[in-house]
């Protein structure tokens, strides 16, 4: 429980500083972004509006800890101002509709990266010298050296314009109803296989690269020795014995995997125009929609360090060594 | 680039001198590892060509030379681009501004990292949690939109994109070095030397940085790996500084003119080949650094031989 509570107090302490960097920057950048974008958009805005997102970015005479704090007290209580780009909604609207998307295509990734790439690197540490350990690590290197969208770029233009075998653009055919129908879930599975397999791809290399390291090492401890010399059949082994136990960094970098995944949603979605925070997140940028930008910032660190909390939990469940101090 | 081939081949000449010393061995071991030297001979003829660029290509490569959109032909090579730029001539120029930025935001971020990890290990206590606390602070706000917030608000340019570089990119280092010196610190030659009353800044210079230059190597090519590739991806959302020419800017105005629905891959595959094969090339070497300096990780022929490991060259 402790180890639970000192890691909250960790996230609580980023969450704190991601807030912090989201009111200095606005405060402290030279050129006045904030005054260019108020003034290029100020008649659609009443001027209560304006008001208010002056207030949110630091354009009024209070003193600086008193913005801080009021600051602070609106972004806890999901107000970050109205959005530009698609006025009048609401910034944490425009965020609550497309998170899911994000959320989907990330975790359907991530998981499908993890399993296939760690059980690649069991084999390949268990079969030091295979066809698996001496062929594919170079391969995954060499995929995981493009730069992702750049192979994403790459995999659109055959399979989507080329071979048409996959849509173009958004996450599901417009012409459904959104709804728990067979035809709607197909259609948003069928959008979805491009943009997960791109992520799956250059992501499994790193995942099976640390596997295998980390079996390495387990491999030469005692007890697999033992468990040799007891007469245990290999698979056995291999699974209940030594991956059970280097099982453990993999768990770790699953939170951060969360983050580099849905980091990197922004250039997933922004090439196969998938409509999720990251697509939406390059749309503010462009049309300088600082509100949004912001709250987009906030939401995705936010999921991150929810994600990482959650991984801390399991594994408190899978290695004792920590609940003992 | 030409410092590290002397004194590597000075220590060719006189071994049994040199080869006590961790580094010389690291040196050798990695003359001597292929993975090591086909990623030093890519890297080589990319910063050759980064570097005569203005003698193959003279002029400002971003001019319009040509017809828009011809495919790849005698004349041009790589064919042109909807404006009808010369896509070789971008590609070889783009090389140069890529290169730096990555070698430059690379080099910053290790510095910064073994600076934060040396202090955070040598110091300990209040001074090592607090420094712990910021940077895994830093690992854990996801890159890219940090990258993108931050690029939003700056003003654009090649300094700007270097800075967010080296924001973005310090943490990963820091925390592998601070656990590397953290091992060193534990030793007894240290303790030896501080009751010496050598200074800390001396004893962390000469004692605990030396003996970890493998890992330093290590970070400062993964450093610069990620810098490539995330000024890469920065440019590409048009982010950076789009009158540059580098290989993110290129592929910028690809996507911008569309050069895939027109089917013009060959605006699109250059430059993106070369940012895979220098992030390739530094991650073979940086691999070959793992092999040379960790036996553990040397291929060996089956998992059950317990015979002492056979130094011979894996058979990838």
């Amino acid at each position: 429980m402790r180890f639970i509570l000192r890691r909250i107090g960790f996230y609580l302490i980023a969450f704190w500083v991601s807030i912090t960097l989201n009111f200095l920057l606005p405060r402290f950048m030279p050129g006045d972004p904030i005054s260019r974008m108020l003034s290029r958009s100020q008649d659609k805005m009443t001027a209560e509006q304006v008001l208010q997102l002056q207030k949110l970015f630091g354009m009024d005479d209070r003193p600086l800890i008193q913005q801080y704090v009021s600051y602070i007290g609106d972004v806890l209580t999901g107000n970050m101002g109205v959005s530009i780009s698609r006025f009048p909604t609401p910034v944490s609207e425009v965020i609550a509709s497309q998170i899911g998307w994000t959320l989907l295509l990330g975790a359907t990734s991530l998981i499908i990266a993890a399993l296939i790439g760690n059980l690649l690197g069991i084999l390949a540490a268990w079969r030091r010298g295979s066809l698996i350990d001496s062929a594919l690590p170079p391969f995954l290197i060499f995929i995981g050296s493009f730069p992702y969208f750049w192979l994403a770029m790459g995999a659109l233009y055959l399979f989507g314009i080329v071979l048409g075998w996959f849509p173009l653009r958004h996450a599901y055919d417009s012409e459904l109803d959104a709804g728990l129908s067979w035809a709607f879930i197909s259609s948003v599975a069928y959008h979805l296989f491009l943009p997960a397999l791109t992520i799956v791809l250059v992501s499994i290399g790193g995942w099976m690269l640390g596997m295998r390291n980390t079996m390495i090492a387990t491999n030469s401890e005692d007890y697999i020795t033992m468990a040799e010399a007891k007469g245990l059949r290999s698979r056995r082994i291999m699974l209940r014995y030594a991956a059970r136990n280097a099982m453990l960094p993999s768990v770790t970098s699953f939170g951060m995997g969360l983050g580099f995944v849905v980091g990197g949603a922004l250039l997933t979605e922004t090439v196969f125009a998938y409509p999720g925070v990251g697509y939406q997140l390059l749309t503010a940028v462009q049309g300088l929609d600082y509100p949004l930008m912001q709250g987009l910032f906030l939401i995705i660190t936010g999921a991150v360090l929810l994600a990482n909390l959650l991984v801390d939990i399991v594994y408190v469940r899978l290695d004792p060594r920590v609940r003992t101090h | 680039m030409s410092t590290p081939i002397t004194t590597a081949t000075a220590e060719a000449v006189k071994p049994a001198r040199m080869s006590r010393r961790s580094r010389s061995g690291l040196l050798h071991g990695l003359m001597t590892n292929r993975k090591a030297m086909v990623g030093a001979v890519i890297l080589l003829v990319f910063i050759l060509l980064a570097l005569l660029a203005p003698v193959l290509f003279p002029g400002n490569p971003s001019r319009i030379t040509a017809m828009a959109s011809q495919e790849p032909s005698a004349e041009y090579w790589l064919g042109t681009t909807a404006k009808g730029q010369d896509v070789l001539a971008l590609t070889v120029h783009g090389a140069r501004m890529s290169l730096f930025v990555g070698l430059a935001a690379g080099v910053m971020s290790t510095i910064i990292g073994i600076l934060v990890g040396l202090t955070s290990a040598y110091f300990g206590r209040a001074i090592d949690e607090t420094l712990s606390v910021v940077t895994n602070i830093f690992l854990l706000i996801p890159g890219l939109p940090l990258l993108v917030i931050l690029a939003a608000f700056m003003p654009p340019g090649v300094g700007t994109v270097i800075f967010v570089l080296i924001i973005t990119g310090w943490a990963g280092s820091a925390r592998v070095l601070r656990s590397q010196a953290l091992s060193i610190r534990s030793k007894d030659f240290v303790a030896a030397s501080q009751v010496t009353g050598d200074r800390a800044g001396w004893i962390m210079w000469r004692e605990i940085l030396p003996n970890m230059a493998s890992v330093v190597m290590g970070t400062l090519l993964g450093c610069i790996i990620g810098a490539i590739g995330a000024q890469a991806g920065l440019e590409f959302l048009g982010l950076g500084d789009t009158s540059t020419v580098s290989w993110g800017t290129n592929l910028y105005w690809a996507g911008n003119e569309g050069a895939l629905l027109t089917g013009s891959w060959w605006v699109f595959l250059p430059s993106g080949l070369c940012i895979a094969l220098v992030a390739f090339a530094l991650s073979l070497f940086n691999y070959a650094v793992d092999e040379v300096t960790n036996p553990r990780l040397r291929t060996v022929k089956k998992r059950s031989a317990t015979a002492p490991l056979s130094r011979t060259e894996d058979a990838t």
